[in-house]
């Protein structure tokens, strides 16, 4: 997809004033968190399973050529087939490939990131395959050509009248006077279309939330059982995953399980959990006759090794997007490219380049409750710290920011002429503001002043006047 | 306690020392009814922490070297706000993970080294400073203080000891009030919408006093609450407990409370 994310603050603005969107993040901001806490207290180890899942994906993360070819062994084993692919022109050409092979016309999709980050729908639609989306939020989206605005709930920036009046545009087969206010009833109307398309479908492409190494497996986690009648009502099912889903065992896979949904929508565990471990079998009652793996690389293994590599553990939950001041703020879709929120904060930089996006590590005041709730216990203001670092180094940093950041060190390391300079200017500051004891408008300061007044300082300094006293 | 004298270092941070005084004063009073000594080296300017959060560790290393000389000859490093306080006990250490002479210093220092009021229940074992305070507060809970440090309960327990007064706590104390250092300048529309849900949060609470740990946070929120046009006062809590709490709150003209 083409990204915005340069336009980050105007993007950010532009969100700040859609009332509809402002809506939503505000039931995402109460609904979410309290559902994750609530379901945290209720499970005493949830605590230690954080870190279990931690370790077995830093375990992971440095044997993972091992676990990737131990995970390719067992999917030829089963009867599949693995592609590797480096990026996402390889898997897009992959996917296609194989969907030409098969003669498809129609593909139908469960959820899938991967499938965002390569933009698989576009290019689908551009060769004359026609895909369709069966997640309700996706398929929202995708009638309206928008991308997903959060990861696990892609359709939440809309409002339950925005997908109404969706709805009636794109369905114009249906009756115009059918009434369609309730939840119920969309989920209806969009049922009834998904179905035709489920029947109707050649390849069932899905995502995967863990591929388990040992038993060549990947697992699907959904709420609405899309995932299932994508990959097991046509003749081909093919997987797009990226190489740091791998886990190395069964076991490894329900420690994660244990801790994705009550991080993400604070469920015990997702409705639909299912294991998919190659084409069907002789003695299968159903299932695809062909099962592909598409393995993206699309710039991860540039991370394992650096000071990001860490951010290769993240599942995909939503709980950092949930607890993001910033994200409830502003919405996934500011963001402008697939990722949003702390979690797409540190990877986009990683995977579109840090030029074009500048913003996104910037864009964050290091609260840390994103690492407070994290499953995974990711790192993530620090990572958002690391990229700032590599922007200073490269002299990526805007020149005015740079200029009066190296001012201010200059003077801050040398206290001989940063105390008396300091302690003049806020004398002047606070004669100046003697009156109110605050300034409305002050020069050098608009940022802050834009929307708050600036405190007048008390007119002395700490740490002369204590100094004074002492002698 | 013992009566052995603890010699403290108060590192006053760079806003306490040039916005407000007062918040000095009322810490390093709190430090001596604490039984400790108190000196404030004059070589100190800020803790670094804008360069270290802004990727310039460079001179983020050379301003911590500079704090850690000057502070090494103390028993306890003590600063009165947790973003400073994490800045030097957590942050320090990192940035000599490549450097065998100082990174020890940077750790013994950051052992050393303690946010005010967990300092004084903490490590000080003292709540109760027999101090008044008439109305309603409530109290923000500032990010570095609560996830860096783990500061949650100390002052609520500081807070619970403080005569007349009322503790009506907001419904999301351990939300961001927006400012994030450089972040509230660099984006202040996102600070503007992020400080106005914490304005909201604090009225709401019926509190007409906003008390917290840390002045960066302080000046923010009564910033956007002068801006708003609300009543509610914004102190430091060290100023409440060291009974300094008769001068003008931040932001506000007059003379005083009331």
């Amino acid at each position: 997809m083409e990204s915005t994310t340069r336009q980050f603050t105007s993007n950010a603005r532009t969100a700040l004033g859609d009332e509809n969107l402002q809506g939503a993040l505000r039931r995402l901001s109460t609904g979410f968190p309290k559902k994750r806490l609530e379901a945290a207290a209720r499970l005493p180890e949830f605590e230690q399973l954080r870190d279990q899942a931690r370790d077995i994906k830093n375990h992971v993360l440095e044997n993972l050529d091992f676990y990737l070819e131990v995970f390719e062994e067992r999917v030829l084993e089963s009867g599949g087939q693995v592609h590797w692919c480096d990026d996402a022109d390889a898997a897009r050409r992959t996917i296609l490939d194989i969907c030409r092979d098969a003669g498809a016309k129609t593909v139908t999709k469960s959820k899938s990131m991967i499938g965002e980050e390569i933009a698989i729908n576009d290019f689908l639609e551009e060769n004359g395959v026609e895909p369709v989306e069966t997640d309700l939020g996706e398929y929202i989206i995708q009638l309206r050509r928008e991308p997903p605005s959060h990861i696990i709930a892609p359709a939440i920036h809309l409002s339950k009248g925005q997908v109404e009046a969706t709805f009636r545009e794109k369905h114009d087969d249906l009756p115009a006077d059918r009434i369609l206010e309730e939840p119920r009833s969309l989920l209806e109307e969009a049922r009834g279309k998904l179905r035709q398309k489920f029947i109707a479908a050649d390849v069932g492409l899905t995502g995967a939330n863990m591929l388990i190494a040992e038993t060549g497996t990947n697992v699907l986690v959904t709420n609405e059982g899309n995932a299932d009648l994508t990959y097991s009502l046509p003749r081909v099912h093919i997987v797009i995953a990226s190489l740091e889903k791998i886990v190395p065992t069964l076991e490894d896979a329900t420690t994660i399980l244990r801790v994705l949904a009550r991080s993400a929508t604070g469920q015990e565990m997702s409705v639909y959990t299912t294991f998919c471990t190659g084409p069907r079998r002789p003695d299968d009652l159903d299932g695809p006759e062909e099962y592909h793996v598409v393995l993206l690389d699309n710039g991860r293994t540039e991370l394992l090794g650096s000071e990001f590599q860490e951010m290769l553990r993240c599942i995909r939950c939503g709980a950092c997007l949930n607890h993001c001041p910033i994200y409830r703020s502003v919405g996934g879709h500011a963001y402008g490219w697939v990722y949003s929120g702390p979690m797409g904060a540190v990877l986009i930089p990683g995977l579109i380049g840090l030029g074009e996006a500048h913003h996104l590590p910037n864009a964050s005041t290091l609260c840390g409750r994103c690492e407070s709730v994290c499953p995974m216990r990711i790192p993530l203001p620090k990572m958002l710290r690391s990229w700032r670092q590599r922007q200073f180094e490269r002299r990526q940093t805007s020149m005015p920011s740079r200029l009066a950041l190296k001012t201010w060190a200059w003077f801050a390391r040398r206290p001989g002429l940063y105390r008396p300079l300091t302690r003049m200017a806020a004398g002047t500051l606070s004669i100046l503001g003697r009156r109110r004891r605050r300034f409305g408008l002050m020069l050098l300061a608009g940022g802050w002043t834009q929307v708050r007044d600036l405190p007048a300082p008390q007119g002395n300094s700490f740490v002369a006047a204590w100094n004074k006293r002492q002698n | 306690m013992t009566n052995e004298p603890v010699r403290v270092g108060l590192f006053a941070t760079c806003l306490v020392d040039l916005m407000r005084p007062s918040v000095g004063f009322a810490a390093a009073h709190l430090l001596q009814k604490a039984g400790c000594e108190v000196s404030v080296p004059p070589v100190q300017t800020c803790c670094g922490q804008p360069a270290y959060n802004s990727g310039d560790a460079v001179d983020a290393a050379a301003i911590a070297k500079q704090v850690i000389t000057a502070f090494e000859p103390f028993d306890y490093v003590v600063v009165p706000s947790g973003s400073c306080g994490g800045m030097i006990k957590l942050h320090y250490p990192e940035l000599f993970n490549d450097d065998d002479a100082w990174r020890p210093r940077a750790e013994a220092l950051g052992a050393r080294t303690h946010e005010l009021l967990s300092f004084l229940v903490d490590v000080r074992g003292v709540t109760d400073f027999a101090a008044s305070f008439e109305g309603t507060v409530t109290y923000h809970d500032s990010c570095s203080g609560l996830r860096e440090l783990g500061i949650k309960d100390q002052p609520r327990e500081l807070i619970s000891k403080i005569n007349g007064l009322t503790l009506a706590e907001s419904s999301d104390t351990e939300s961001c009030c927006g400012f994030g250092g450089l972040f509230c300048v660099k984006y202040p529309d996102i600070s503007g919408k992020m400080v106005d849900a914490k304005a909201d949060d604090i009225v709401a609470s019926g509190a007409d006093t906003v008390l917290c740990g840390d002045l960066g946070c302080l000046m923010n929120i009564a910033g956007r609450l002068k801006r708003r046009g609300d009543k509610v006062e914004a102190r430091h809590l060290a100023e409440v407990l060291a009974g300094m709490a008769d001068g003008p709150a931040i932001a506000e003209a007059g003379d005083g409370r009331g």
